[in-house]
């Protein structure tokens, strides 16, 4: 047998045990409207996706997921609840490693339920687990929502919640704004100018383009207006890295996140999530005790997860990519909704991935 | 078999490449007609000259065609992946100087650093339904350098010339592009941005990594080696 002919078995297989668990197999399209991709993802997209064209249709994205036509899918016509599970190829550009593959097959399996959202945690947690099952692989997991409800919760500007909020994907720019918004970052010199200047447009010039110069003036005045606020508490600042360095067992960052609840109560609600889905878990037979919680986990490469995150790496081969990952992504479903919005987890295995790893093992 | 080196094909780039290695002793020059592509050498045996646009030389020399290529930094890490794999830069020519900026209209009073530029990215889209349009020709730098300074809700729109006059025809609301005075966006009322430069480019003598060179090919490149003091 081939090798492509295994790894396609391989998925089938793994698509069965979906389908066994009460899902529904679907099928989507290989080629995405692009607008609806670059639009979710932002330009960051084409680096990882392959973008054709035709004169008709216009830009159409190899699908580099399944995930963003699947919730549309079931937005558009789907019962509720419900459990889908697809496999074929997904595409990704890779532009910096030759050795990652830039065409593999994923295995998926999508809950949309209302009910008891830890328990639909759990439930694909813990099936992607007795997939895997037998591979020397580690868990780690995470939970975006605790990182967002403390910024929800901080003593400042809407403004401000908002500018975090955007950014809790890109911790880069979100550690800067946290660091201009308590004070630690100076105002750079063109700011304090442009905020001490009587007429700031004074050297404007001539006006082009589409940004009017209402806009410019109402972004003056929100300037005005968060120069006026005083910094971020220092001690908000310090629970929000203490939420940030979470990183041990479940049951002991559980512990460690409710000692930081009783100062942020704002986080109070999250992390009781977090104990009921380790519960839910515990009562599928994970091994919460030795699975891994990292609070930062999946912000820089997980953009649409919102709560639950997980992954699964190889333990001895720390250069593949990992061979299974999911979470949590209600806000994508508002996003593609149009108004309709439906609490949603799944998660993808990769077949290919899978089977290099079983016979490295023997 | 020769060693080809690889050389743009016209103006300002080609007469100051050919001074170059004039000045080392090696003559280049168009053999033939003006209109005629082909090449001559004189001052080291077994190197062939082959003239071709600037933009082509990086793929070329991915692709082996060429041992040898002149052309900017900035086409060669905007059209190469992994391209110091591919690739060596042997020297520097000195000339050519161009520096790749993010430019938006000097009436943005507000927007003098990428954060500014972030923030009025999101400002502009909920306001206009449509993500901020910057335009450019270098769309893998310009996205590189967006993404790692962490600024979202915009969109690269292709513009191949006359990048500076997009914004004044409402094409785009700022652009990506290769200045060496900054002259023409002042005069198309644009700004460069404080921390704006992605890159600063100049014409240099890059070396294919992938080609395997024959005995005479290699006795050839030693030679050029010697006489650029390389």
């Amino acid at each position: 047998m081939s090798d492509a002919l295994a790894k396609q078995a391989e998925a089938l297989r793994v698509r069965a045990m979906f389908e066994a668990a009460g899902a529904r197999p679907v099928e989507t399209d290989v080629l995405q409207p692009a607008e609806t991709l670059l639009d979710l993802y932002g330009e960051d997209i084409r680096a990882r996706a392959y973008v054709t064209s035709d004169a008709l249709r216009g830009e159409q994205m190899l699908r580099p997921d399944f995930t963003v036509p699947v919730v549309q899918m079931h937005m558009a016509h789907g019962a509720e609840p419900a459990r889908y599970t697809y496999s074929g190829k997904v595409f990704r550009r890779q532009e910096d490693d030759a050795s990652r593959a830039n065409e593999y097959l994923q295995v998926g399996y999508e809950v949309f339920d209302r009910t008891a959202p830890e328990e639909a945690d759990a439930e694909v947690f813990a099936l992607i687990a007795s997939v895997l099952r037998g591979l020397p692989l580690r868990a780690a997991t995470g939970d975006i929502g605790i990182l967002m409800a403390a910024v929800g919760g901080l003593e400042t500007s809407a403004r401000r919640k908002a500018a975090l909020m955007r950014h809790v994907w890109r911790p880069r720019r979100f550690r800067a704004l946290i660091e201009r918004f308590s004070g630690a970052a100076e105002m750079p010199a063109s700011r304090r100018a442009l905020l001490d200047a009587e007429d700031p447009f004074a050297g404007a010039g001539e006006m082009i383009g589409l940004r009017s110069r209402s806009e410019i003036a109402a972004r003056i005045e929100a300037l005005r207006e968060d120069a006026a606020l005083g910094p971020l508490a220092e001690g908000e600042v310090a629970l929000m890295d203490a939420i940030l360095d979470v990183q041990e067992s479940l049951p002991n960052a559980l512990e460690r996140l409710r000692d930081i609840a009783v100062d942020m109560p704002a986080i109070e609600a999250a992390v009781e999530r977090l104990a009921r889905r380790t519960g839910a878990l515990a009562a599928r037979g994970v091994d919460v005790t030795n699975l891994q919680f990292e609070a930062s986990f999946g912000r820089a490469s997980m953009e649409y997860y919102d709560g639950f995150v997980f992954g699964f790496y190889s333990e001895a081969r720390a250069d593949l990519p990992p061979v299974a990952t999911g979470g949590r992504y209600d806000a994508l479903t508002r996003v593609l909704g149009q108004g309709a919005e439906i609490p949603a987890v799944g998660g993808v295995v990769r077949p290919g991935l899978m089977l290099g790893l079983r016979e490295g093992m023997s | 078999m020769s060693l080809k080196l690889g050389v743009p094909s016209k103006g300002r780039l080609m007469e100051k490449t050919f001074d170059w290695f004039a000045e080392r002793g090696i003559t280049l020059s168009r053999s033939g007609s003006d209109r005629e592509y082909a090449g001559r050498v004189e001052g080291l045996d077994g190197l062939e000259l082959i003239l071709l646009s600037a933009g082509e030389i990086p793929r070329e020399l991915a692709a082996g065609r060429i041992h040898l290529g002149v052309t900017g930094t900035d086409l060669v890490r905007e059209k190469l992946g992994q391209w110091e794999q591919r690739v060596e830069e042997l020297a520097e020519l000195g000339f050519g100087h161009a520096d790749l900026v993010i430019a938006v209209p000097r009436a943005w009073v507000d927007v003098s650093t990428l954060d500014d530029l972030d923030a009025a990215a999101a400002a502009f889209r909920a306001a206009h339904g449509f993500r901020l349009r910057i335009a450019t020709k270098y769309h893998r730098l310009v996205r590189e350098h967006l993404r790692d300074c962490g600024v979202a809700d915009y969109q690269l729109v292709d513009s191949q010339g006359a990048t500076e006059g997009t914004v004044k025809n409402e094409t785009a609301e700022a652009i990506a592009d290769i200045t060496s005075t900054g002259d023409t966006l002042r005069a198309n009322h644009l700004k460069i941005l404080d921390d704006g430069l992605v890159l600063k480019s100049q014409a240099t003598l890059f070396r294919a990594r992938g080609p395997r060179l024959d005995e005479a090919e290699k006795a050839t490149l030693a030679g050029l080696m010697r006489k650029l003091g390389l």
